[in-house]
């Protein structure tokens, strides 16, 4: 684990520095480029998430913040025609390092998608076990403690204590989102990558998965791609904006909304722009 | 004013649209019930107890049943199908999966052509794979001709349907560092296991009304046999050869066994449909 006193955030026009101290490099990206055939998706993106805090990908549509996300789980391994290059580097080593294997990495780094996915010929229960069963473990008070642990963490608990035998597709379109998040929390990753998970929901369910994420923080590293400005000033320490495939710059939430270094941060997130 | 007639205009379309799409239906309705009419007169009057119970008479002498080939039916079809289901939807998870793999356009094409060809030349290639070097025919040369003809339409079958299912499921299976088989396997053949049943069903139904394949791989055989190393019969054969014979009892009987093996796709359907219903 890499300890950096004042953390680096380096550009292509030389290093920038971040105004916070202490802060434990969990995931760094190097130079990470995603190609989608001969496009660029995203170009030599420079990045870091910190540890137990939550970062923010912001950035009008189609600026690669989703594709850069899905970069640092690799899954883009299974897209044809996309080719990452560049180094992630996962408490100091390369996920795509030769050797490495894409399924450990993601045991490690989960990921929450924009639609609610409930796996819908599963029942409650065992969506939220599947990453745990599906790989052998058979042990029912071992199942039975992971599903109640991260069915509390996602806060749906409460609401489906008594109705785990019923089908997943039957829960509301919050409670769908709830549960992709329990079951991700489920195989206890270090690391959760959200993508738009608020998107498709109601202002009530947001509110339910906004406040979660305050806590879950205490316990893994957050990413989150969100396009709501004002999601990512209530949730984030870190914030970073993309726009046209590139990283233009990342800095603490409180800096990057109030005097942010580039003019082009500035025109988007005061809506000049975007 | 314009536009109230206008839209007069577009109701009337509508009902003229309506009333074409039900004088199709009528048409393709009134087909299946002729043929299921003209078997149901014809075939009745032969249907009864022995008919079931008893193996098939010598010719000239009235009576008798198709037991045999009742039994030999079940057992062929049955066997058939077995033997088609898995290589059917490995090879169609294979083609919707797998689109990068080396495998997958030579596979694609094999059950593109095993699909068009004649279900008369199946049986001949399984003439030499197997009966020649068995030096008998048998039930199981019927089984595997039979399964020549499923193994292609249920890959086809599954493959459709698994590119019908959500990148997002997939994806969402991956995210939780399930290994790729798992995700397949406990994922997304459950998630199209509706589809995937229909497509085994169409592929069952059409082996199963086939005569042809069988001519020179289960043979037919006038008496009873569960032995599937022995020459079996087989409703549509004996349907075929009842049919061509010139005794007015036998051609009462076609007309039977094509009711009977009509009844037994049907209930195999059913019985499909019920083993793979949603249980949640």
């Amino acid at each position: 684990m890499e300890e950096t006193s004042v953390p680096k955030f380096f550009m292509r026009d030389g290093a920038l520095e971040l105004s916070s101290t202490k802060e434990l490099v969990h995931l760094e990206a190097r130079d990470l480029s995603v190609y989608y055939g001969k496009r660029v998706g995203v170009g030599r993106v420079n990045l870091s998430l910190y540890r137990n805090r939550v970062t923010a990908f912001i950035g009008p549509s189609g600026c690669g913040k989703t594709t850069f996300l899905r970069s640092l789980n690799r899954m883009h391994d299974l897209t044809p025609n996309v080719r990452v290059q560049g180094q992630v580097l996962l408490d100091g080593s390369d996920i795509y390092g030769p050797g490495t294997d894409p399924i450990q990495i993601r045991r490690r780094i989960g990921m929450v998608f924009q639609k609610p996915t409930a796996f819908p010929t599963l029942s409650v229960y065992d969506n939220v076990v599947a990453g745990l069963k599906m790989v052998g473990l058979r042990d029912r008070k071992r199942l039975d403690e992971a599903a109640e642990r991260s069915l509390q963490q996602a806060a749906l608990w409460d609401e489906v204590k008594d109705r785990l035998r019923a089908p997943a597709a039957g829960l509301s379109g919050g409670q769908q989102q709830r549960l992709t998040i329990a079951r991700a929390l489920a195989v206890e990753p270090e690391i959760l990558l959200m993508d738009e998970p608020t998107a498709s929901l109601d202002p009530i369910s947001t509110q339910a998965i906004e406040d979660l994420l305050g806590t879950l923080k205490q316990q893994v590293t957050i990413a989150i791609v969100t396009h709501n400005m004002q999601q990512a000033a209530r949730i984030s320490d870190y914030t970073a904006y993309f726009l046209n495939g590139e990283l233009i710059e990342m800095d603490s939430t409180s800096k990057m909304f109030t005097k942010p270094n580039d003019k082009r941060t500035e025109a988007y997130i005061t809506g000049r722009f975007g | 004013m314009n536009r109230d007639l206008n839209l007069r205009r577009r109701y009337w379309r509508d009902r003229l649209m309506l009333l074409l799409l039900g004088i199709g239906t009528v048409l393709a309705l009134l087909v299946l019930f002729l043929v299921m009419g003209y078997a149901l007169v014809n075939g009745v009057a032969a249907l009864n107890w022995d008919f079931f119970t008893k193996d098939m008479k010598p010719p000239g002498e009235t009576g008798g049943g198709l037991r045999q080939a009742i039994v030999g039916t079940i057992i062929v079809d049955g066997l058939g199908l077995l033997l088609a289901l898995p290589i059917g939807i490995a090879a169609g998870s294979l083609l919707a999966e797998y689109p990068d793999h080396p495998l997958t356009p030579p596979i694609r094409t094999l059950a593109d052509t095993l699909n068009g060809m004649p279900a008369i030349l199946k049986g001949l290639v399984v003439f030499v794979l197997i009966v020649k070097p068995m030096g008998t025919f048998s039930g199981f040369a019927g089984a595997v001709a039979l399964g020549f003809i499923m193994v292609p339409i249920i890959t086809r079958a599954t493959e459709g349907v698994l590119t019908l299912v959500p990148k997002e499921i997939r994806e969402a299976g991956l995210a939780l560092g399930l290994p790729r088989w798992r995700v397949i396997l406990s994922l997304i053949l459950p998630a199209a296991r509706a589809g995937i049943v229909t497509g085994v069903i169409l592929a069952f139904a059409r082996a199963a009304g086939e005569a042809a394949p069988l001519l020179f791989t289960s043979f037919g055989n006038p008496f009873l046999t569960t032995d599937p190393l022995k020459p079996m019969d087989t409703l549509p054969l004996r349907l075929f050869q009842f049919a061509i014979s010139p005794y007015a009892d036998w051609h009462r009987q076609a007309w039977a066994a094509g009711l009977v093996l009509f009844a037994l796709i049907v209930l195999a359907s059913a019985l499909a449909r019920w083993a793979t219903r949603r249980r949640l």
